[in-house]
């Protein structure tokens, strides 16, 4: 059965082996494994890249395939980053409360570690003691539970009553957006439980490992994320590739047909929604302790419609176009934001990429939208001379399935 | 003035007929000794002496002794009203008659310790009370309602009859009140006022009722102290916790400190002993029991002083008893005063209802400007433009950029509402065209293509205008509120942009129903092949209501700018909201939209009004509301029905 | 034997406008029923209800031996109780295989994680093979659905229907836009299905319905005009003046 799969979808492979030596490629280059020629903080750099476009993954499924144009899987992402980052922000701070109580002269009793902890933690918005969904926070495997818990059971439901009211569409989309700025202005609260707009903060730092040093932690980061990058690409792959992938891209197409074909449309976008936000969670989780620090801008709206810019650039509708789109984007805008790109002096005035390159990555995602809806991704099929049907013009969009039922109708 | 001052002198003198005869001079002379060396508790008869004297001078003489100017010539015993000059000193008569100068060594100056200064102000607040001066006369009554004291209280009643001004009259009337509330000895009389004002909502009204129901908590064995006014008996564990009730039996000297865990600690650590403290080996401390076993066992030892553990805490609150009491003695008072605030609370909060309800009214209003445009473009033709919050910003930008060349507020304002629509209708008008044209079947790339417009616009507007607020002022006649009473009150601007939303939804109704354009708007619509058959071309229509969408939005903006901040974000900060106003009104109805923001403007400052420190919460609430809201008109609140909503 | 489907006072109204209007009919299992009427007498609307898509103001909607009520069902639960519907367009993935298209209507769990974890097996192959075949598609399996005929593609949707195995089927409109040859195939494949099934067909053309010779239902306003052989409605003076006679 597996030689069919692979056999059908020779691009699971090129993929599995690019990424394979990719990955050596940076071991190889990289300071901790290797002849120093990557920077630790460009090998981090990539690892987050990596999780970047796993949930660009994500987002491909429910956008490209499933046709639901979500713009709240960044917030499943930030959510995944808030649970791994709970822990480890509160066993790095108990290994150091520990520390300074046992200066004091008598051995701390478990109260006053988390006293200390709560108030180390917590001074910053006011509190000292510790908000109820806290209370697992001590626990690695609680937490790592909750990474899938909490984003998946929220996606369950919000899907549950989006989906069931039959909101489908562009009131999809804003929906999801209202329901990623509710949570996003919840987190900026100070009495959020969450640190308020501070965010958390110290993720590099794994608890119990500070004799090793950030080039080897950085590394070991970047291989999980390689790892559930290429576990990730092959799940998804096997879900588009049978009956489940054909149903969810007829949804895509014509929802009403598929249930009159007997399939509970409700309950697939259901499946999606709530699988691709456990992977984004999953990525969440992976991509902040490379990046350090996580607060609520993170999961401003801004941050999905990003996400979605990246899956279009890419090319939607295949999953190897999310990965490059995520990656080919956030790359160069981590090297145009990043002040390494040179500035043009115009004489009258000097275009500084810091401030111009939104406007290039706007105008840009115009330009794909108009010229170009298969994206980067669109470039293969050139190559391959594998080429969808000329329709002269006629979209073959998801909406277009409605409209000929809509005629169908008069 | 001269007839007034003479009515008043008569008055005067009809009330203190006894007095009348003796002159200012006299009584000075008569009280010499008293008044060169004067003494809290001896000088009050003579300065009431001198202030009843009705004699003109006693005023100016009592001011003077007051700023230490009164001055007695040794010599003759003489008092004058000195000034210091160059070589000596400038004699003025109690009478106000100039009386030469003397040289330095002549004069003694009298100087009042601060005990008898405040006897002198105080009866010369009658005095000010009643001057000739209606502002100096205002200004004693304000600075006594500012700092009411009980000793005002009868000075203050001496000088409203011969209140000669309604106004002033009425204010002291009412100040008169609010201190025999408080401060007559009478507790009759203090009832009486304060049943007097029935339930007034004025904030002074409720200043001179609160300190009357203030209440202390305060711990006791047996009886309740006598002469405590009881407020109510507090039960610890319900009422208070026994923290807080141990607390206040130390605090009141009952019971001895409790022993803090920091200190506990300290005392451990001193008495380490070779890895051992009473008994227990260090390693073993760390848990809370054993260090109280420790501690205990040092306490014994009489190492330590004794501390209440949480047994003896129990015990020491089981055996007293608590209550809050009145500060004011007084049960019938306290009970008059709780009764007033009581019935002033319900109509404070009655009224607090009706500055919501206008708050809310006027949050709606603000999202239905935002929204109207969005109203167009989205709810006639089914365009998703994420640009829309931009056209706001860049409408509120016009009104900025207009400001700095015309500095008259007004008329810049006049000239920006057309120049913000010129430019956002040119903005729409564009973008339809380059953009949106190409999309209309395709309405989740449109979407995200006028996401791409707007993240590129916002940018460009940061890069052009920089990222701080950008003033964009009001005119000085939108200044100020209209205020109905001390809680009820609404910004002018606000007014004004109800106004503008009124006249929106009227320049609409008019659009869309009186006019060709709206005829051919609706027309294409409903079916854009069958219009275009008809004559129309849905190209044109097309773009001229997207223009006028974003038209509309462009004057939203200045109208927006007028009270919020100018930035680049501006516009991101309405969007979600105009969405949600359109959809949860109904799409494609002008009443939906109307009905959505009012709905949205009243969820949104009720959820302040339950929880006023966090507006944050209040949006994210909101948002989950409209959510929930969704999910039970998933149409909006105004649904086509039928085959017209097509599905 | 009790009708297959049982549709008894059913009234609805689209803002105050009543598009079916105390409308009474049965449906056997093995019956083939023309509908006809008129624009606007409610014939899609009909359709919509018994598929789920509309819910009635009044009235009930019973399918099968057991009497179950479609009213409580959702469009999906409807399709898989056995009641398949046909568009007047065709409806088919464009996007997709017509093997797929097959593959994806063929009767089997419909559950997602059912779904997810379904493969291909060797009769499932030969299934979608001989609906191929039935259809006259059998050349086109690997190609896009897309790319078919537009008579192509109705018959990649009646092979779709047949993969459903439905117990009754609704037809709407099946010979517009077909070529004679087309008509032909499509009238005998009705009949021929109408054997073993209910099958609903919505039409306007008389002379395609006097093709299928079967029991035809006039429909007015919302309600049922007239009953019976197509000789015997074309004859009443009613049916003549609100349909015929119009021309």
């Amino acid at each position: 059965m597996s030689r069919t799969f692979f056999a059908k979808n020779p691009s699971v492979l090129w993929f599995l082996l690019i990424l394979a030596l990719f990955t050596l490629a940076v071991t190889v280059l990289s300071e901790a494994y290797g002849v120093a020629f990557i920077s630790t903080s460009f090998v981090k750099t990539l690892g987050k890249t990596l999780c970047l476009a796993l949930v660009a993954l994500a987002m491909d499924l429910i956008w490209g395939y499933a046709g639901i144009l979500s713009l709240g899987h960044m917030a499943f992402f930030a959510l995944g980053g808030y649970m791994i980052g709970m822990w480890l922000m509160y066993a790095r701070t108990d290994e150091i409360v520990v520390a300074a109580l046992a200066q004091g002269g008598l051995p701390a009793t478990a109260e006053e570690i988390r006293q200390g902890v709560a108030t180390q933690i917590f001074g910053v918005v006011g509190a000292s003691d510790f908000p109820p969904i806290w209370y697992f926070a001590h626990s690695f495997w609680a937490q790592i539970a909750l990474v899938v818990l909490v984003p998946g059971i929220l996606a369950l439901v919000f899907g549950w009553l989006a989906f069931r009211s039959r909101v489908t569409g562009v009131y999809l989309s804003i929906l999801t957006q209202a329901m990623t700025l509710a949570l996003a202005l919840y987190l900026f609260q100070n009495d959020s439980g969450l640190r308020g707009n501070n965010g958390l903060s110290g993720l590099q730092n794994l608890p119990g490992l500070d004799a090793v040093s950030q080039d080897d932690v950085s590394m070991w980061f970047f291989w999980a994320s390689a790892l559930a990058l290429g576990i990730g690409y092959l799940l998804l792959a096997w879900v588009v590739s049978g009956k489940f992938g054909s149903v969810i891209r007829a949804i895509r197409d014509d929802e009403q047909r598929v249930r009159f074909l007997g399939y509970s449309v409700e309950g697939y976008k259901l499946f999606v929604f709530t699988l691709t936000a456990v992977i984004a969670a999953i990525a969440g989780a992976l991509y902040y302790p490379q990046a350090g620090i996580i607060n609520p801008a993170e999961l401003a709206p801004i941050a999905s419609i990003y996400l979605a810019v990246w899956v279009a650039i890419g090319g939607r509708g295949r999953l190897y176009g999310a990965v490059i789109g995520a990656a080919f984007v956030s790359l160069l805008s981590s090297w145009f934001t990043g002040g390494r790109a040179p500035s043009i002096p115009l004489g009258f005035y000097t275009i500084d990429w810091v401030d111009w390159w939104l406007v290039i990555l706007g105008l840009s995602f115009v330009a794909v939208t108009l010229f170009a809806p298969k994206g980067i991704g669109g470039l293969f099929d050139l190559a391959t001379g594998l080429r969808s049907p000329n329709r002269r013009g006629a979209p073959l969009g998801p909406d277009d399935g409605a409209l000929m039922e809509k005629e169908a109708k008069e | 003035m001269r007839a007034l001052l003479l009515s008043l002198a008569a008055l005067i003198l009809m009330a203190f007929p006894a007095l009348a005869q003796q002159s200012v001079a006299d009584i000075l002379a008569a009280n010499r000794d008293q008044i060169e060396k004067p003494s809290r508790q001896t000088i009050g008869p003579v300065i009431d002496q001198l202030a009843a004297s009705g004699d003109p001078a006693a005023a100016a003489v009592l001011t003077a002794w007051e700023a230490k100017q009164l001055g007695l010539r040794e010599s003759d015993g003489a008092f004058f009203i000195v000034e210091k000059s160059d070589d000596g000193w400038t004699l003025t008569n109690p009478d106000g008659s100039p009386a030469g100068t003397a040289p330095k060594g002549d004069i003694k100056e009298l100087k009042p310790n601060a005990g008898v200064r405040g006897l002198i102000a105080t009866a010369l607040v009658q005095f000010t009370l009643s001057d000739p001066d209606r502002a100096k006369r205002l200004a004693a009554l304000e600075s006594i309602a500012k700092d009411p004291k009980a000793d005002a209280l009868i000075p203050l009643r001496a000088a409203i009859d011969a209140e000669p001004d309604p106004d002033l009259k009425a204010q002291k009337q009412r100040l008169e009140r609010l201190l025999t509330l408080r401060f007559d000895p009478d507790s009759a009389a203090r009832v009486a006022a304060i049943e007097s004002f029935g339930s007034e909502l004025g904030l002074d009204l409720r200043a001179a009722l609160n300190p009357l129901v203030a209440t202390t908590r305060i711990a006791f064995a047996g009886d309740l102290p006598a002469g405590s006014n009881l407020a109510r008996t507090l039960t610890p564990g319900s009422d208070l916790t026994e923290v807080e009730a141990y607390d206040l039996l130390v605090a009141a000297n009952m019971a001895p400190a409790r022993l803090t865990v920091e200190e506990a600690r300290k005392a451990l650590v001193t008495n380490l002993n070779d890895g051992m403290v009473g008994g227990v080996a260090l390693a073993d401390l760390n848990t809370q029991a054993a260090r109280d076993t420790a501690y205990t066992a040092l306490e014994t030892a009489g190492i330590v002083p004794a501390a209440a553990t949480d047994a003896e805490v129990t015990a020491a609150v089981a055996a007293h008893r608590f209550a809050e009491v009145y500060a004011e003695p007084d049960p019938a008072v306290t009970s008059a005063a709780a009764a007033a605030l009581s019935g002033i609370t319900i109509k404070v909060g009655t009224m607090q209802a009706a500055d919501l309800a206008l708050d809310a009214v006027s949050l709606a209003s603000i999202y239905f400007l935002a929204a109207i445009g969005l109203a167009i473009t989205f709810g006639v033709m089914r365009v998703i433009n994420m640009a829309h919050g931009e056209f706001i910003m860049m409408g509120a930008y016009t009104g900025y950029v207009v400001q700095q060349f015309i500095p008259n507020h007004t008329v810049s304002i006049l000239v920006a509402l057309p120049l913000a629509f010129a430019v956002t209708f040119a903005a729409g008008v564009a973008m339809e065209r380059l953009v949106i044209r190409h999309l209309y079947k395709r309405p989740l790339e449109t979407l995200l293509a006028t996401f791409g417009i707007s993240i590129a616009l916002q940018q460009i507007a940061k890069n052009v205008f920089g990222t701080q607020a950008r003033p964009l002022t009001a005119p000085s006649w939108l200044d100020g509120a209209l205020t109905f009473n001390d809680v009820v009150s609404i910004s002018y601007i606000r007014i004004a942009i109800f106004v503008l939303a009124l006249v929106f939804l009227m320049f609409f109704l008019w659009l869309m129903k009186r006019t060709r354009l709206g005829l051919e708007v609706r027309a294409v619509t409903q079916n854009p092949s069958m219009a275009a058959s008809m004559g129309i071309n849905p190209d044109r229509i097309n773009m001229l209501t997207f223009g006028l969408g974003s038209g509309i939005a462009g004057i939203a903006g200045v109208a927006i700018g007028l009270f919020a901040k100018v930035t680049s974000e501006l516009g991101s900060d309405y969007i979600v909201q105009s969405f949600m106003t359109v959809v949860v009104g109904g799409v494609g109805n002008i009443w939906g939209t109307l009905a959505g923001a009012f709905l949205i403007g009243t969820f949104q400052k009720g959820i302040e009004w339950l929880n006023p420190s966090n507006t944050l919460a209040a949006q994210t609430y909101m948002i989950l509301l409209i959510i929930l809201f969704i999910q039970f008109r998933p149409r909006g609140i105004i649904a086509l029905k039928g085959r017209a909503a097509g599905d | 034997m009790t009708a297959l489907l049982e549709v008894s006072g059913v009234s609805v109204t689209f803002d105050g406008f009543r598009a079916i209007n105390n409308l009474s009919f049965n449906i056997e299992a093995a019956e083939l029923r023309a509908i006809i009427g008129p624009n606007g007498a409610g014939k899609t609307t009909f359709m919509d209800i018994v598929t789920g898509k509309t819910r009635p103001d009044t009235g009930t909607v019973t399918f099968g031996e057991r009497s179950i009520s479609l009213l409580s069902l959702s469009e999906a639960q409807i399709a898989r109780a056995g009641v398949g519907r046909k568009f007047q367009r065709p409806t088919v993935f464009e996007d997709q295989t017509v093997a797929e298209n097959l593959t994806m209507a063929l009767k089997a769990q419909r559950a997602p994680w059912r779904v997810l974890f379904w493969r291909e097996t060797q009769a499932d192959r030969d299934k979608v093979a001989a609906l191929a075949a039935e259809v006259g598609l059998s050349d086109a399996l690997a190609r896009k659905s897309g790319e078919l005929s537009h008579g192509q593609k109705q018959w990649l949707e009646i092979g779709m229907l047949l993969a459903q195995e439905p117990r009754l089927l609704l037809v709407d409109e099946p010979a517009a836009g077909m070529t004679l040859a087309e008509r032909e195939h499509t009238t005998a494949l009705l009949v021929e299905m109408a054997k073993t099934r209910a099958v609903v067909v919505v039409e306007h053309d008389m002379e395609f319905v006097r093709r299928l010779n079967c029991k035809v239902t006039v429909l007015h306003e919302g309600s049922v005009l007239a009953e019976g052989s197509l000789d015997h409605v074309t004859r009443n003076p009613q049916v003549i003046e609100v349909y015929l006679g119009r021309g």
